[in-house]
C-alpha cells in the first residue's frame, strides 16, 4: 500500500541498523515517548532488529494507560445514569475502573457509544434532546483539537446537551518530570510525531538545552522509528543534543497553529493526575470557565472517589523508562491485559500489554512461569 | 461457529480458582469475571471461549463436544455424519456482497465442509422482530433460497417465532446442517503436525470490513464487499488432490469467521499444541480493507471472514494442494502463509516484514479502534 509499504521495507531496515552499527562505540539507553510508537516497535518486532546495547525504553505517551483510576470510575459512575448516552474512543471501553468496564455498564443498561470524531456526538446530541451526550475527552495535544472543537461548536451553535469529561494531558510536563527524576536512565528521546504535527516542536528546545539530551521528533511506522532511533544515536555519539524533526513528511517546527489557537480558546493548562506517575504540576488541560456548561464534571455531581492501586504493579516505573514489564514479577502472570493490575497493562499502547500481546515468545522463561503457576493460583495467560 | 468454539485454556488448569484476595490487599483494581453477558462474549474470541469453558461444556460435556471442532462428527449406521448449527445476528442485514439469508446458509454449509463433509440438508429457525417489512423478509428468504441452490443443499425443516418491537433486531436466523464424510477423510483441529503447511485460501478481512464500513458509516474509496461463499466446492478440489496415500493429507480445515485468522490459527496451535509461524509479507490482504484497518485502527488479522479457508497440510503435499485450490474461483488466490513448528506450543508467531517477529494472540472480546 502507498506511503505504507515504503516504511515498512526489510532492506531499508537493514541499511539503517547497518549504520547504527557503525557508528555506535558504546550502550545507549533512549525512550520513545508515544504509545503509538511502543506498539509499533512490539508489533513489527523493531526492538530486536536493534544492535546490542541499543535500548528502547517505553514512555509514558500511552493516554488511555495515564488516565487515573479516579476519571475512569467518575466516567463510569456517568455512564450508569439514566438520560446519559456516554461517547468515548474505542480503546477506553474496556479500561478497567474499580467495578468493570464501559462494556460492563453497557450491558447492565448504559447508553455506551463508541465515535471515531468527538464531533459524532453533536448529531447523537441533536437526534436525542433529552438525553445528555457526555464526551469522555482524554488524550495527549493530538486528540485535544477535535475535543476542542465538541465544546466551542456545542456552545457556538447552542446545543445545551452535550459535554465534556475532561483527562487531558500535555507531554512536556512528563518528560521534565521523566529527566529530573535521581532514576532516570533516559540519554535520548524518540519525540512524539503526532503531538507534534498538532504543537510544532519549538517547546522541546528548552527541555534539550537544560537536560542536554537529544529529542528527535518521531513518526511511527517501523522505518520511522528506525531513522528516529539512528538520528538519535547520531547525536548521543557526536555529543550533541537539540531536536530534530524525523517526522518530516508530517509536520514542521510550528505545528498546526489554527489548531493550537483553538485549543487555548477552549481549554487552560492546570495540574493533572497521572495514573502509575502521579500529579504532574501544570501537565493537562482543563476546560475555561466559559465553557462551563459543557464540562461533565460540573453537571454531574459525582463525587471524588479514592482508589489505591496494587502494591505489587510497577506501571510507574515502566512508565518513566526505569523498569521494562519483564522485570515485572506479576508480568503475564497475575497481571494480563484481561485482567491488568496497571496502568501499562490495560491498553493494546501500553508497554505492558504490548510486550504481552506481540513480545512474549521472547522470554521463554517468563511463559514456562505462566505454566508452573498456572495450577497453583489459577490465573493463566488467558484469565 | 458451530459446536462451541475452541477453547484458549489449557486442560489442566483449573476453571473455578482465582486468584487468592490476599495477594492484592486492598486491591481495587476488579477481576474480570462480568457479572452480565457483555458484547465480548459473542466476539469469538477469548471472551467466547471463557463462556463455553465455564458454562456450557461443564453442562454438556462428552467426547463428540470435547474435539471443540466447527461441526460434531457422528457416526451412525456405518456412515459417518457432519452436524453443525450457527445463528445469524448480522446488522444491517443487507449489506455489500450479500445479506443475513445467503450469510445462514454458507455459514452452516461451511462448517460442515470445513469437516470434509458433503452438505446435504438444513433447517432454518427464525426469530422475527414485530414490524419487520414483509418484503424485506421475503428478499432475505429469496436469498438463502439461491444460495442453498447454489450449494447443493434443501431446507428441509423450520420454525418461525415472533417478537415484541424492540427485542430484536428485525431478523435472526438460525440454521442447522447435516452432511457425509467420506471414508478416510479426517480433518480436526488437533492434527496439526509439525512441518505441515499453512494455507489461506484468499484474501481476509472483506467480510468484516464491508459490514464495518456500511455499521459506521463510514464510506471507503473502491467499496468493500463481502466475500460470503459456500466453501464446499473447494474443499472437494482440495480432496481430489491425486495422491497415493489416499486422502489423509489435509489436516486441519477451519474458516476464519469472527476472531479472523489469527483467532482460528491460535485455536488449532492449542488444539493440536503445536507452534505457528507466519510470514507477514504473504499474508494476503486487499489494499482496500488494509487501508480501512489503517484508518480505523483494527488488524485484519482479527477482522471476519464468510468465504475463506485455512488448510494445515502435510508438507509433501501442500504444493499439490495449492495447484488443485487454484483451479477453483474460491481458491485463486491461495497461498501458503507459514507452517507448523515444535517450538512454542499454543502459540502462533508471525515473521514481520521489516524482519522482526511477534506473537499473534487470540482476539480478546471485541476488536477496539485505538485512540492514536
Amino acid at each position: 500500500m502507498k506511503y505504507l509499504d515504503e516504511y515498512r521495507d526489510g532492506d531499508v531496515a537493514k541499511k539503517i541498523v547497518g549504520e547504527m552499527r557503525r557508528i555506535q562505540t558504546r550502550p545507549w539507553i533512549l525512550m520513545e515517548v508515544c504509545g503509538g510508537q511502543t506498539h509499533s516497535i512490539v508489533k513489527h518486532g523493531i526492538d530486536h532488529l536493534l544492535p546490542e546495547g541499543v535500548e528502547l525504553v517505553h514512555g509514558p505517551g500511552c493516554p488511555v494507560c495515564v488516565t487515573p483510576l479516579e476519571m475512569i470510575d467518575k466516567a463510569h459512575a456517568i455512564a450508569q445514569q439514566r438520560d446519559v448516552i456516554f461517547c468515548s474512543f474505542g480503546d477506553m471501553l474496556r479500561v478497567p475502573g474499580s467495578d468493570g468496564d464501559l462494556f460492563t455498564i453497557k450491558s447492565r443498561g448504559g447508553d455506551v457509544r463508541v465515535v471515531y470524531s468527538p464531533l459524532d456526538c453533536l448529531k447523537i446530541a441533536r437526534a436525542n434532546p433529552a438525553k445528555q451526550v457526555v464526551f469522555f475527552a482524554i488524550g495527549f495535544e493530538t486528540t485535544a483539537p477535535a475535543n476542542a472543537m465538541l465544546a466551542w461548536r456545542a456552545r457556538e451553535e447552542q446545543i445545551e446537551n452535550v459535554s465534556l469529561l475532561v483527562s487531558h494531558v500535555l507531554v512536556p510536563p512528563a518528560l521534565e518530570a521523566i529527566l529530573s527524576s535521581p532514576d532516570n536512565r533516559v540519554q535520548g528521546f524518540l519525540g512524539p510525531g503526532h503531538v507534534c504535527a498538532v504543537m510544532g516542536y519549538r517547546e522541546y528546545d528548552p527541555i534539550s538545552a537544560r537536560y542536554h539530551v537529544p529529542i528527535v521528533v518521531t513518526g511511527f511506522e517501523p522505518i520511522d522509528i528506525l531513522h528516529g532511533t539512528l538520528m538519535t544515536l547520531q547525536q548521543l555519539e557526536q555529543g550533541r543534543a537539540v531536536v530534530e524533526n524525523q517526522y518530516s513528511r508530517v509536520l514542521g517546527p510550528d505545528g498546526n497553529v489554527p489548531a493550537q489557537n483553538l485549543v487555548r480558546r477552549v481549554f487552560v493548562v492546570g495540574d493533572r493526575k497521572w495514573r502509575g506517575i502521579g500529579t504532574i504540576p501544570m501537565s493537562g488541560f482543563h476546560l475555561r470557565d466559559e465553557f462551563a456548561q459543557h464540562d461533565a464534571e460540573k453537571l454531574f455531581d459525582v463525587a471524588e472517589i479514592a482508589t489505591l492501586e496494587p502494591e505489587i504493579c510497577i506501571s510507574g516505573e515502566i512508565l518513566r523508562g526505569i523498569k521494562k514489564p519483564h522485570d515485572c514479577p506479576a508480568f503475564g502472570t497475575l497481571c494480563t491485559p484481561q485482567r491488568p493490575l496497571g496502568a501499562t497493562m490495560v491498553s493494546a499502547e501500553g508497554a505492558c500489554a504490548a510486550y504481552y500481546a506481540y513480545g512474549r515468545h521472547l522470554k521463554p522463561e517468563s511463559l514456562h512461569q505462566i505454566a508452573a503457576q498456572a495450577p497453583a493460583n489459577g490465573v493463566a495467560a488467558h484469565g | 461457529m458451530a459446536s462451541p468454539r475452541i477453547s484458549a485454556r489449557d486442560e489442566e488448569q483449573p476453571l473455578e480458582e482465582k486468584p487468592s484476595p490476599a495477594v492484592f490487599g486492598s486491591c481495587p483494581l476488579p477481576i474480570f469475571d462480568h457479572p452480565q453477558i457483555v458484547l465480548g462474549h459473542g466476539s469469538g474470541g477469548k471472551l467466547t471461549a471463557d463462556l463455553i469453558d465455564h458454562i456450557f461444556l461443564p453442562a454438556f460435556r462428552n467426547p463428540i463436544l470435547d474435539k471443540l471442532d466447527d461441526q460434531a462428527v457422528l457416526t451412525i449406521g456405518g456412515a459417518r455424519l457432519a452436524f453443525t448449527t450457527d445463528s445469524f445476528v448480522v446488522t444491517p442485514i443487507f449489506f455489500p456482497g450479500g445479506d443475513i439469508g445467503r450469510l445462514a446458509v454458507h455459514g452452516t454449509v461451511n462448517d460442515l465442509a470445513m469437516s470434509g463433509a458433503r452438505p446435504l440438508y438444513l433447517s432454518a429457525a427464525f426469530i422475527l422482530e414485530e414490524g419487520l417489512a414483509v418484503d424485506d423478509l421475503r428478499r432475505v428468504v429469496e436469498s438463502m433460497r439461491a444460495a442453498a441452490a447454489e450449494a447443493g443443499v434443501e431446507f428441509v425443516t423450520g420454525d418461525t417465532k415472533v417478537v415484541n418491537r424492540g427485542k430484536g433486531d428485525q431478523v435472526f436466523i438460525t440454521t442447522t446442517g447435516i452432511g457425509v464424510i467420506e471414508n478416510g477423510v479426517h480433518i480436526s483441529a488437533d492434527r496439526a503436525r509439525p512441518g505441515d503447511q499453512i494455507i489461506l485460501s484468499g484474501f481476509i478481512g472483506d467480510h468484516g470490513m464491508a459490514i464495518m464500513s456500511q455499521r459506521e458509516g463510514l464510506e471507503f474509496e473502491g467499496a468493500i464487499a463481502s466475500d460470503c461463499a459456500s466453501l464446499h466446492g473447494l474443499v472437494a478440489n482440495m480432496l481430489a488432490t491425486s495422491t497415493a496415500d489416499g486422502v489423509d493429507f489435509i489436516h486441519c480445515l477451519r474458516d476464519p469467521t469472527r476472531g479472523g485468522a489469527a483467532t482460528t490459527l491460535n485455536e488449532i496451535a492449542k488444539r493440536a499444541g503445536v507452534g505457528m509461524l507466519l510470514r507477514e509479507q504473504s499474508i494476503p490482504v486487499r489494499e482496500s480493507v488494509k487501508g480501512a484497518c489503517e484508518v480505523l485502527g483494527l488488524d485484519p488479522l482479527y477482522v471476519a471472514n464468510e468465504g475463506k479457508l485455512v488448510a494445515v497440510v502435510a508438507p509433501e503435499m501442500a504444493h499439490a494442494v495449492l495447484a488443485q485450490m487454484h483451479q477453483h474461483p474460491l481458491g485463486q488466490d491461495a497461498v501458503i502463509v507459514g507452517e507448523v513448528i515444535a517450538e512454542h506450543p499454543g502459540m502462533v508467531l508471525m515473521k514481520t516484514a521489516i524482519g522482526g517477529t511477534r506473537v499473534l494472540d487470540v482476539m480478546f472480546g471485541e476488536q477496539l479502534p485505538r485512540i492514536c
